[in-house]
């Protein structure tokens, strides 16, 4: 795993070959972290599978978390791992909160397929070119982006009369 | 013993003694309620409880009756929901439950699938009694495994006193009877034939609730 300076060295390196996609970095509990570009992920996932010494040619995780209030809202994080060094790098692309849509990254890591449908099922995230973004978890026809945080937490109100009547 | 050895009085009492006489109908429940044959159905941690640990050698269902669990829906008479039921699985348990064969019973097994339970969210149904009859709610998160027998004893008892549960009546469900059962019941009642073609009158002219 990269660590601080190890990161800043990332991401010049990073410039070098694709300038100004990296638009911050940050590095708390030893875990690195590149914000990039959302229009440009793609590009920053195959220069780090592809560019010689870097080697992160596994996709282990593509997650979404939904940051509300902040703006912009949806970040889209993948967990790059390099599997001879044993290192992890989060790449995370920031999306806003009116029609979060980002690129598919399906042709370049197979394992993007299901876990963007994942995405797209509980956050409502669109991913752009992937061959079936359909839910996969929850039924078809369901309505509303679950995870999302103003989601209504759902199930029912349980009245206890108990309380209704001891309390109002 | 053979003809002769009791005469009069003594042959008399002898009888009293060792018959008994009921109406059909009791001794049918009787039988049902200690034959009953549960589904080998597992929803979630519950399941452990129910299924799994009241048939071992320590808890032993079979002191009731009930140690057959059936592989199949069609064997079995009695369901239990051991756990949470989401959303997904609901048609599904609901499909098993339609299955089963008339006399049929449902336990709802722990808070999750009485109520929801702690699942309080967009993936659980908040109590299985949303979808399909129920005739006994077990609570406990989990259940002990003597709660659950107490439970199913008091579901024992509940079908030697009260053979029919009118469910269908509450759930709204006349007409749906399975007539190819044959028997006495085999033609569909005037009042069934009556609730199912209004329900089908309003199936048409209204269409699926909530369109």
């Amino acid at each position: 795993m990269p660590d601080g300076p190890g990161l800043e060295l990332l991401r010049g390196e990073i410039d070098a070959d694709l300038a100004g996609v990296v638009l911050d970095t940050s590095y708390a509990k030893e875990r690195a972290v590149l914000i990039v570009d959302p229009a440009r992920v793609r590009d920053v996932l195959s220069w780090l599978r592809d560019t010689p010494g870097q080697g992160y040619r596994f996709l282990s995780s593509l997650h979404v978390a939904d940051y509300l209030p902040a703006e912009p809202r949806f970040g889209v994080h993948y967990e790059m791992l390099n599997r001879e060094r044993v290192e992890r790098l989060r790449v995370k692309a920031m999306l806003p909160a009116e029609g979060p849509e980002i690129d598919s990254v399906t042709d370049l890591f197979p394992t993007a397929n299901f876990q963007e449908r994942e995405a797209f099922d509980f956050f409502g995230i669109i991913f752009r070119g992937h061959p079936e973004l359909t839910r996969i978890l929850l039924p078809e026809d369901y309505v509303g982006w679950p995870q999302r945080r103003d989601f209504p937490i759902g199930g029912e109100p349980v009245t206890f009369t108990y309380s209704e009547e001891r309390y109002g | 013993m053979l003809r002769g050895d009791l005469e009069g009085d003594d042959l008399e009492k002898y009888v009293e003694e060792r018959v008994v006489t009921t109406t059909f109908e009791k001794m049918l429940n009787l039988a049902r309620a200690n034959s009953i044959f549960p589904l080998t159905f597992g929803l979630a941690c519950c399941a452990i409880e129910a299924p799994i640990s009241i048939v071992t050698a320590r808890y032993d269902l079979a002191r009731f009756g009930a140690e057959a669990l059936r592989a199949s829906p069609r064997q079995a008479d009695l369901i239990i929901l051991s756990g949470r039921v989401s959303i997904k699985m609901a048609p599904v348990v609901r499909r098993l439950y339609d299955q089963m064969l008339e006399p049929k019973w449902a336990i709802s097994m722990g808070a999750c699938s009485s109520s929801g339970g702690m699942f309080a969210n967009y993936a659980v149904v908040q109590g299985a009694d949303k979808f399909m009859p129920i005739d006994m709610h077990i609570p406990g998160c989990p259940p002990r495994p003597e709660a659950v027998m107490y439970g199913f004893n008091k579901l024992q008892r509940k079908i030697m006193g009260n053979p029919d549960q009118g469910w269908r009546r509450r759930y709204n469900a006349l007409g749906t009877e399975e007539w190819a059962r044959g028997g006495p019941a085999s033609k569909p009642s005037h009042e069934s034939t009556e609730a199912y073609e209004l329900a089908r009158e309003l199936a048409v002219t209204e269409g699926p609730a909530g369109a």
